[in-house]
């Protein structure tokens, strides 16, 4: 498991958490229950399986919403 | 092609305004209708673009979000020819979510400030021995790093070469610099004001003490109450309901405009946003005032906190208590001065510190069969004798006879409001020490703010004697103080409250009072920063600065005010806009648009005024 924290640009609409939530809880391999879209800080927090998935995935999937991720950083547990 | 139109949101919001402005110079002046409906109509499209992209991305992960809300009705008015209507309400919403933005970033500015001052880079040393400048993400525990004049130190580490000034604000709070030499600490995000030192990397990134408070106040910002979350469900049930609604109106009564109206009526634009502007506005002015808030539940519950009980030693006085009396029984002195300081050696209770700096130098012994006795003291042999060293309550369970003059002494001394520390040797009383400590100027004013701000009790807990406890009480006007207490004694004392339906906050410094800490509804420890009291408390006060106290109780309060205005305002829009349409004429799209977009900003300039906050001047 690694622990990836992605910094996005500023997220004005609260609704903009309710999709990036739907969106990485989509993907195979992240930990669901880990997730965290903060909103203020404009950040997502997830852990995720790196042998089923990197984290350029979990970038576009956010990235496909419209989102920009401006930096991420991955950690193992 | 999706990411370049959204990308240009702020580029069409300014096109569609042009537009409109055109078409209804064209109408009232050129009476040209021609170009007063294809200018609408193009700002219609235009407008819609992005909306209708978004909303199309939030139905892929099935979110019935806003977006679809207005792109249903703005296509809908489109399809009725209403074009001056879906023109005006394509225009509002991307305009009201950029002034969102805009106001949204304001609001965030403490907390970002507080950021900011994380350090980028450090001056790493390579395997060929010289400095490199790299990114603070690849500085590793154990490399050795390079901090110069005016720079940042990068990490938690330890000085191995070289001294220097460290301004440590950003962790302490506390601005006069501090003097660091080879072994001294030092932590990430504070200021090498002069010098040059090389350290070692202890700790890095997030495990570094400065990286854990911007965790948690970034967490804190996040952090979610039960009603927040009863918002959210709400929410997320709510639009499609709105939808349903619309749908159903349409059905029964074939009038689309109706229908698309109601869409757009009923976003609930500023109830998502009204709660967590407040909360990040509220906590982000404690951030900057040296109050650490963790998150909108400690806000809610702080505010109304109607007992707050303290922990003396360190609390309410400094901590840094010094023997101010003593007496002694009998021949010796020295000798058993220098037993006395052999024991307090082994001890690193506070009282053990006074005693051994009164001594002073000394001849120390090996000290054997050292025995604490909780809530009494030390007993142990030292050169084959039997040395004990503790409160009355040790001296008789050790059964030391006390003469008429010591138990005249010891009645002065507790009177005076000294702890006590009495030594025996061989069951003998020798030597009787009173230890009195500093109370922290400034509390007493503090405290009385405290009863303005409308807390009942304020009550001391305290290991010392009930003498001590008293007098500190008298003097800073406590309604209740309670001495002889344990650790279990303190968390036992906040149960019972509880029970009787006080809502109760703890204020220690951390070290030895967690359980209670942990057990009161509101657990605030007077920090330096560097503590593990900051995981385990509710609310930290920076640089144990109690004059934050009444700051952080007013503070919580406002917040808390502040959160519940935006909830009504949020509300009562919703309310207002769904009746007025059903009892006037006037009510319609465009209108209903901007008055949601109007109440979203009205919300977010509610919670800013919470970074200005400050307790009014009649608690000064």
């Amino acid at each position: 498991m690694q622990k990836a924290t992605i910094q996005l640009e500023t997220l004005a609409c609260p609704s903009c958490m309710q999709k990036i939530e739907s969106a990485v809880k989509g993907l195979n391999g992240v930990n669901r229950e880990s997730l965290k879209v903060l909103f203020n800080a404009s950040k997502v927090k997830v852990d995720f399986d790196s042998e089923k998935l990197s984290i350029s995935d979990i970038e576009k999937a956010i990235e496909d919403l419209g989102y920009e991720v401006i930096k991420s950083k991955v950690k193992p547990v | 092609m999706q990411k370049f139109i959204l990308g240009k949101k702020n580029q069409i919001t300014l096109i569609s305004a042009i537009l409109i402005v055109l078409a209804f110079f064209s109408r009232f002046a050129l009476e040209n209708m021609d170009i007063f409906h294809w200018s609408l109509i193009i700002a219609s499209v235009l407008g819609l673009a992005p909306i209708a992209i978004q909303a199309y991305q939030a139905l892929k992960v099935k979110v019935v979000s806003i977006d679809v809300l207005v792109t249903i009705a703005v296509t809908g008015a489109f399809l009725i020819q209403k074009f001056e209507e879906s023109a005006i309400v394509t225009f509002l919403f991307l305009f009201g979510a950029y002034l969102e933005q805009r106001t949204l970033n304001k609001t965030r500015s403490a907390i970002k400030e507080l950021t900011e001052m994380a350090p980028e880079s450090a001056l790493k040393k390579m395997e060929n021995g010289e400095f490199e400048e790299v990114d603070v993400d690849d500085v590793d525990e154990g490399d050795i790093l390079l901090v110069k004049t005016g720079a940042k130190v990068p990490v938690d580490g330890t000085v191995l070469s070289g001294e220097g000034y460290i301004n440590e604000a950003s962790i302490t709070g506390e601005s006069v610099p501090v003097g660091k030499t080879v072994d001294s600490q030092v932590y990430a995000g504070t200021i090498l004001e002069n010098g040059t030192i090389q350290i070692r990397a202890d700790r890095v990134g997030e495990d570094t003490t400065f990286g854990r408070i911007i965790e948690l106040v970034e967490e804190a910002q996040d952090s979610k109450s039960e009603a927040e979350r009863f918002i959210d469900r709400f929410s997320k049930y709510y639009t499609p309901a709105v939808l349903v609604l619309g749908f159903i109106v349409w059905l029964i009564s074939r009038n689309v405009e109706l229908a698309i109206t109601i869409l757009v009526l009923g976003c609930p634009g500023a109830l998502v946003i009204g709660v967590p502007v407040s909360n990040v506005a509220g906590i982000g002015n404690g951030a900057r005032n040296g109050v650490l808030l963790k998150g909108s539940e400690v806000i809610n519950d702080f505010s109304k906190v109607d007992t707050i009980v303290f922990d003396k030693t360190g609390t309410l006085t400094v901590g840094n208590p010094e023997v101010a009396e003593k007496e002694f029984y009998g021949e010796n002195i020295d000798e058993v001065q220098a037993y006395l300081a052999s024991v307090e050696k082994e001890s690193d209770h506070p009282l053990a510190k006074a005693v051994l700096k009164d001594i002073g130098e000394t001849n120390l012994f090996t000290v054997e069969k050292t025995e604490v006795v909780k809530g009494g003291g030390i007993i142990a042999q030292v050169n084959g004798r039997r040395i004990a060293v503790g409160n009355v309550a040790l001296m008789e369970k050790e059964n030391v006879a006390l003469s008429e003059k010591a138990r005249r002494d010891v009645e002065r001394f507790e009177q005076k409001g000294n702890s006590l520390v009495l030594t025996a040797v061989d069951g003998e009383l020798k030597v009787l020490m009173g230890i009195r400590d500093k109370i922290r100027p400034g509390v007493k004013k503090d405290l009385q703010k405290l009863k303005r701000l409308g807390v009942k009790n304020l009550v001391v807990l305290s290991g010392d004697n009930q003498g001590t406890v008293d007098l500190v009480a008298r003097e800073l006007g406590l309604t209740k103080a309670y001495g002889h207490m344990l650790p279990e004694d303190k968390s036992a004392f906040i149960k019972k409250m509880q029970a009787k339906g006080h809502i109760i906050a703890f204020v220690g410094d951390g070290v030895n009072d967690s359980p209670s800490l942990a057990l009161a509804d509101i657990g605030i420890a007077m920090g330096s920063g560097t503590d593990v009291a900051i995981e385990t408390s509710d609310a930290v006060l920076m640089n144990s600065d109690f004059s934050r106290l009444p700051h952080a109780l007013g503070l919580t309060k406002s917040t808390a005010r502040n959160m519940k205005q935006n909830i009504i305002i949020a509300v009562g829009v919703v309310i207002i806009l769904l009746a007025s349409l059903i009892f006037s004429e006037w009510m319609n799209m465009s209108i209903g648009m901007l008055v949601h977009e109007a109440s979203i900003l009205v919300v977010i300039l509610n919670g800013m005024r919470l970074l200005r906050y400050r307790l009014r001047g009649r608690l000064a």
